[in-house]
């Protein structure tokens, strides 16, 4: 069944002292389906995730997960749920192969730890120590351990943050074929690229709360306009009669760049340019970039994501 | 082995331990240079020769032949400022002026004063012709056992499974929170109950190599003996290293700097190597501090090793001391388990 619910929360909060970390989430993640939460750090991202994945209490609010609950079935959900945690640092003088063959006794059953260690590609290092590994490489190594057990559900916090291209890519590519064989994500990130490539759908997440949630390919087109147009001025320009020009949508300032939504660049730019020179206003710079999931948050939230 | 977590866990604290050079000294080679700079320093030398100077003047000479037919004294002849300079500095147990009547010179206070005037008196009485109206006649003893090396090595046989039991496990222990690593694992379906039964049982298998490699070198190196059974001894080292792997434990349940669990660690193990009787007796403590000194597991391990290397006490006469230890150890456990923190 398709429509199958794998994780789901209801009114979830979880409060720090005064700070709501989050604020209210309803979530629902099908079975078979690579969700993203996407959001600036600090957004409530990995509170979520890590409430799902029972290391957290709520405050308030239901979490399932496979149907079940945390407080009723707590081992029988972590025996189907694998975990990759942001910045865990493995036991430096263990090798590949005694760090997966340590994670996989703790399950009843999964994958052959040399099976797991060839999906993730780290064959060749199977005998070396963590302490020796490449960024990279540990991350695929903390990968493999959420894949020992061969989980119904995983969970991944940031998993390429602060990783070269090639590792990144790597990284995708394990998720990809993860995903092929029908199981569910739950993936956090602050890249946009990242979202959009893996997720099949993805929650904007900022101060603990969900300001949009669809397909990438939606919440792109919900900007109303497929381009971006994203310009310095020598000193500050009129914006109103901006709006107003053919074929804008939104329109947004921050640090001094604006940035216009637009769906034909071919003929919002030569308007731009005649009404920025009836202003007298000089430009100092100017580009164009196809919209991103990064501009639908700049939309929502008059901000970027940034690093 | 290959599939049981409680396994798994164990094998992984071993082989961490053993890759751990520094880990490797403290646990291994350095009670080794403890005992050898220890045994050479208190080693058991002859019966002390007492040192004692002759003032000079008229009759120095006479009295010098007297003293020299003495084995146990050394005689020197000294003018009056250097004698006064030497008695002193303690240089010289004491300091004859001859004349009539002859002059012993010395400080009551100190405890060489005392042999060293019966010595320098039964000199000059016999010299002058006394004759002892009754022989007596001396035996010595000089067994393995009764020196101060043999005292010590149980010793520090004892602080050696504490320090072990401790660092050992506590370290490990705050470096894996500190890195995430216990949150990590907590997020699988591992029972936490296994994780630390995994490092007291890690813990336990290098305990034998540890024991194993002092005691063979106090043996070969200084002649210690091993008078009990090694099924005794080696039953109150594991439930000794046991013990404090559990305090360990429960020292390193909350931590979560190295600076944290050090301090920690040196609060629960400074008063230990003080009154515990590593060094030196703890009959040397007065009877107010005893119900404590005698309630540390330290000293209920220290004692159980004594009696069994030194007396060949069997095992069932040093339950009761195994048992304070034993009693610590649980307790600590609970404890642990019940503080850990595991984030």
């Amino acid at each position: 069944m398709s429509a199958k619910v794998a994780l789901r929360c209801q009114g979830l909060t979880k409060r720090y002292g005064d700070l709501v970390a989050v604020n209210g989430i309803d979530l629902e993640v099908r079975a078979g389906e690579c969700f993203g939460l996407l959001g600036p750090n600090g957004a409530g991202k990995t509170t979520t995730v890590e409430i799902f994945e029972g290391l957290l209490p709520a405050d308030e609010g239901s979490v399932e997960v496979l149907g079940m609950r945390w407080d009723r079935d707590e081992r029988r959900i972590r025996e189907r749920i694998g975990i990759q945690l942001q910045e865990t640092q493995l036991s430096e003088k263990l090798s590949v192969i005694e760090t997966l063959t340590l994670f996989r006794s703790f399950y009843p059953r999964g994958h052959d730890p040399e099976a797991v260690l060839r999906m993730v590609g780290l064959e060749e290092k199977r005998k070396v120590w963590v302490r020796k590994l490449s960024g990279g490489q540990r991350q695929r190594l903390s990968v493999a351990c959420a894949l020992a057990s061969d989980p119904d559900v995983l969970f991944f916090d940031e998993p390429t943050t602060g990783l070269d291209p090639q590792s990144r890519r790597q990284l995708w590519e394990i998720l990809s074929s993860f995903r092929s064989e029908g199981k569910t994500v739950l993936l956090t990130t602050h890249y946009m690229d990242e979202a959009e490539r893996l997720c099949d759908r993805v929650a904007i997440i900022d101060h603990g709360k969900i300001i949009a949630l669809d397909t990438p390919a939606r919440l792109i087109a919900s900007l109303g306009a497929e381009h971006v147009v994203e310009f310095e001025t020598e000193r500050p320009a009129e914006l109103d009669p901006i709006r107003t020009l053919p074929g804008v949508g939104a329109v947004h300032t921050e640090d001094g760049v604006i940035s216009l939504t637009v769906r034909e660049v071919h003929r919002a730019v030569p308007s731009l340019l005649a009404e920025l020179q009836r202003q007298g206003v000089l430009l100092t710079s100017l580009a164009t970039h196809h919209a991103s999931l990064e501009d639908v948050f700049v939309s929502l939230t008059g901000r970027h994501l940034r690093d | 082995m290959r599939t049981s977590p409680i396994g798994q866990l164990s094998l992984c604290k071993i082989r961490e331990f053993l890759r751990e050079p520094e880990a490797v000294f403290w646990v291994f080679v350095f009670p080794i240079l403890m005992t050898l700079a220890l045994g050479i320093a208190f080693r058991s030398k002859g019966p002390d020769v007492l040192v004692v100077g002759v003032q000079e003047g008229a009759g120095a000479e006479e009295a010098l032949a007297a003293l020299r037919g003495v084995s146990a004294l050394q005689a020197e002849l000294v003018d009056p400022e250097t004698a006064r300079h030497r008695l002193r500095e303690g240089k010289v147990a004491l300091v004859v002026i001859p004349g009539d009547p002859l002059v012993l010179w010395l400080d009551p206070a100190r405890p060489e004063s005392r042999p060293a005037r019966l010595e320098v008196d039964n000199a000059f009485q016999r010299a002058a012709g006394r004759q002892d109206p009754r022989s007596v006649e001396t035996r010595e003893i000089h067994e393995r056992g009764s020196r101060y090396i043999d005292f010590l090595l149980p010793g520090l046989l004892g602080m050696n499974l504490m320090g072990t039991g401790m660092w050992g496990i506590g370290f490990s222990i705050v470096s894996a929170r500190m890195r995430n690593l216990l949150k990590r694992l907590v997020a699988t379906p591992m029972r936490k109950r296994d994780y630390l039964l995994g490092q007291l049982v890690g813990r336990t298998v290098f305990l034998f190599l540890e024991v194993g490699v002092l005691l063979g070198f106090a043996g070969v190196v200084f002649d210690v003996p091993i008078r009990g059974s090694f099924f005794a001894l080696g039953l109150v080292s594991v439930i000794g290293a046991m013990s404090f792997a559990g305090l360990g434990l429960l020292v390193a349940s909350r931590a979560r700097t190295m600076e944290g669990v050090s301090g920690l660690m040196n609060a629960v193990m400074l008063p230990m190597w003080i009154l515990s009787g590593t060094f030196f007796s703890t009959s040397r403590f007065p009877d107010v501090m005893q119900p404590v000194v005698q309630a540390l597991p330290l000293t209920a391990i220290n004692d159980a090793l004594r009696a069994v290397m030194i007396d060949g006490a069997p095992f069932v006469s040093v339950v009761p001391d195994v048992a304070i230890a034993a009693g610590w150890g649980a307790a600590a456990f609970a404890g642990a388990l019940y503080l850990f923190r595991w984030r």
